[in-house]
């Protein structure tokens, strides 16, 4: 089982001979990931990395029977690449690309809405799912196979809770890094409930940001669900000022309710288990598995 | 990015939206120049002197004031050009004037033929749909109007698959109660300003006053208007529209070498790659005593050289009493910022103020071993726990 990615995900990987989708389509190869191949319009029956490049994800698909793919061409033809993605029957698009205009990523959403696939990101680090697919940027050996999803809107940030949950004793199923953008594919929501339904994730360390009110409305439907799994929380920018973008441009503090104050009380009120320091990730989710067993 | 609010009319203008005529000068001279030259092509007889800098709350400050002559508008517009205007949103310091912007007066006729109202329009996030925010309490701070007459704010969302249609348009005039040409002008121009949010990528358009003037005209008296950072490589007249000087001059400098900073008032600076662990790292310093100096994003290409750069910014604010590294390897190696370090650390010379740096992920051990073996007075650590204590250690010595 797991979520989104596994060993039978058949993956291409959008932009492909550019130094980015080289780079990162090695090291996908070298975790062991299943790429089929890749897309560069124009240089499709060539080979790159041993793979075959298409000119069009309809042709990746057809060929090699794709089902997922990974992007990483520029912020301007990023949109372009999702909608032909989800438009040639990809299932599950995982957009890296950082820098999309607001308005393009409101078009694509929009255009994929009733296309039968899920899309993460953009701006973000990709899905894993340790010993099995690393559809992702994400340094692969610091995510130990275990039973703790994670969901998060930063990249390091991910490694960082990773890191913890396998120094603490224990290891992923799958974590999402769903993107730091203001208009993002999944939300935090729709992550939980991937994992929630996964048997064989027992636990959930969700990690947000200042800006929107996508940590609440997963806390919330986390409650309205009867807390069937642990969950633990942290949310970054407890110290950020008001009014500015920090980094991602989605972590804006815009009013009082996408404040982290604000956040960390309402997914305490939810029942999930809130730490104030990032250092206390591991800690507290090896303490919340001890008393759920 | 934030427009001045002449630039701001700039782009309303060219999609049609009827604006108050202004223009924009930097000199007592040009301001007279403008004054006459606004006389001449709207038959105004006094003018609004208007500071252009990138805070609300001008008025409140002081900065926009009404001239009924042209001796007035000289004495006016001596007072606002070069002053330190301090508003709600500036913070105590202040801002300095160096732009003006002599507009029209608009309020002709009687009171009671004019009325003003609010509308704004931005991206709702919850929905992922454009949304048009309106009001007839226009002219006072839509925060003040949410607090006390909340149901005088309304709404009209957008479909992502179209544009503003016009039953919306409609929909909006008639809410604010309108009629005749004052109902035709004012679907014009939400259907305009819709057009002008669109085509300039902005993330926020807001204007505050719309003013239904005594002949029924529908005016933008004021522009405010952020555009998308992203998308401003698709227009070309964006970079010169840039005003540094209303930039924080650190930020600025950070921006040359990638870095994305941001200045804080606290004592103990940091410099982490993500925006993520970024935000988590000053709240680690938050919690273990000490107050964040800045947010600083190296990216993911931190080596020697953006390590040294931002060294140097860092400890060019005096208030800075130690600095905090943490860097999660995973395309970065960590023995290369480690290397990084120790070059920049040589390089600036005496560095009075602990460091302590904190390496995870590829290649950890080879870069604490570097620090660790380089002889300088620096603090390693692995853990994030680790590092919190010693940030907790030094800020309570």
């Amino acid at each position: 089982m797991s979520v989104l990615v596994n060993k039978n995900s058949k993956v291409i990987v959008q932009g492909f001979t550019g130094t980015e989708g080289t780079f990162h389509a090695t090291q996908m190869i070298e975790y062991g990931t299943n790429v089929v191949g890749g897309v560069t319009p124009g240089k499709g029956g060539t080979t790159h990395l041993d793979k075959p490049v298409f000119n069009t994800v309809a042709d990746a698909v057809k060929k090699a029977s794709a089902d997922t793919s990974i992007i990483f061409v520029p912020p301007a033809f990023a949109a372009d690449a999702i909608k032909e993605a989800a438009e040639a029957g990809i299932k599950v698009i995982v957009c890296i690309t950082e820098g999309i205009p607001i308005q393009d990523m409101v078009e694509a959403k929009e255009y994929i809405k009733d296309k039968n696939c899920t899309l993460i990101g953009p701006n973000c680090p990709g899905v894993i799912t340790p010993g099995e697919a690393k559809v992702g940027i994400m340094p692969g050996f610091v995510f130990k196979k275990g039973r703790v999803g994670i969901i998060s809107k930063s990249g390091t940030l991910t490694y960082e809770a990773a890191d913890q949950i396998v120094k603490a004793g224990l290891g992923v199923s799958t974590a999402i890094g769903i993107g730091g953008d203001p208009v993002i594919g999944t939300s935090t929501r729709q992550a939980v409930e991937l994992l929630m339904n996964d048997p064989e994730t027992d636990s959930i360390v969700m990690i947000g940001e200042i800006g929107g009110g996508m940590e609440a409305e997963a806390a919330r439907w986390i409650k309205a669900n009867g807390n069937k799994k642990p969950v633990v929380g942290f949310i970054a920018g407890q110290t950020a000022p008001a009014g500015r973008r920090m980094g991602h441009a989605g972590a804006i503090v815009g009013g009082n309710d996408d404040t982290a104050a604000a956040k960390m009380k309402i997914l305490a009120e939810c029942g999930v288990m809130v730490v104030e320091s990032p250092a206390q990730i591991g800690a507290t989710m090896a303490k919340a598995m001890l008393v759920a067993v | 990015m934030n427009l001045h609010e002449y630039q701001g009319k700039e782009i309303l203008k060219k999609n049609g939206v009827l604006t108050q005529e202004g223009i924009a000068v930097s000199t007592l001279d040009d301001a007279i120049k403008a004054a006459i030259s606004l006389q001449q092509s709207t038959g105004t007889t006094c003018w609004v002197v208007k500071a252009q800098i990138h805070a609300g709350g001008r008025g409140k400050g002081g900065g926009v004031k009404v001239a009924t002559s042209m001796d007035k508008l000289k004495e006016k517009v001596t007072d606002i050009l070069g002053m330190t205007l301090i508003t709600p949103q500036t913070g105590p310091a202040g801002k300095k004037v160096s732009t003006i912007l002599i507009a029209q007066d608009v309020y002709g006729g009687e009171a009671e033929q004019r009325k003003e109202f609010y509308m704004s329009i931005l991206l709702d996030r919850e929905k992922k749909q454009n949304v048009i925010i309106y009001s007839t309490e226009g002219g006072m701070e839509i925060e003040e109007v949410a607090d006390k007459h909340p149901e005088k704010i309304q709404k009209e969302w957008i479909d992502p698959k179209g544009m503003l249609q016009a039953f919306q348009a409609r929909k909006i005039a008639f809410n604010l109660g309108l009629s005749g040409d004052a109902f035709k002008n004012m679907v014009k121009f939400v259907g305009n300003l819709y057009k002008a949010y669109v085509t300039s990528d902005a993330t926020m358009l807001e204007i505050n006053p719309v003013l239904k003037t005594h002949d029924n005209r529908i005016i933008a008296v004021d522009a405010k208007v952020n555009i998308d950072d992203n998308a401003i490589y698709r227009h070309t007249e964006y970079p010169e529209m840039r005003d540094i000087a209303e930039e924080d001059p650190t930020e600025v400098e950070a921006s040359k070498y990638n870095l994305n900073f941001i200045k804080l008032d606290g004592n103990v600076g940091c410099m982490v790659n993500g925006a993520g662990l970024a935000m988590a790292t000053m709240d680690m310093i938050k919690l273990a005593g000490g107050s964040p100096a800045n947010f600083l994003d190296v990216g993911g290409s931190a080596n020697a050289q953006t390590v040294e750069a931002g060294f140097r910014i860092i400890l060019s604010d005096p208030s800075v009493k130690a600095i905090l590294i943490n860097i999660f390897g995973g395309i970065v190696r960590c023995d290369r910022v480690a290397q990084g370090v120790v070059d920049a650390y040589k390089n600036i010379g005496e560095i009075n103020i602990p460091i302590i740096v904190r390496l995870q992920g590829t290649n950890a051990e080879l870069g604490k071993e570097l620090i660790d073996k380089s002889g300088l007075k620096v603090f390693s650590a692995i853990l994030l726990s680790e590092a919190a204590e010693l940030v907790s250690k030094i800020v309570k010595s």
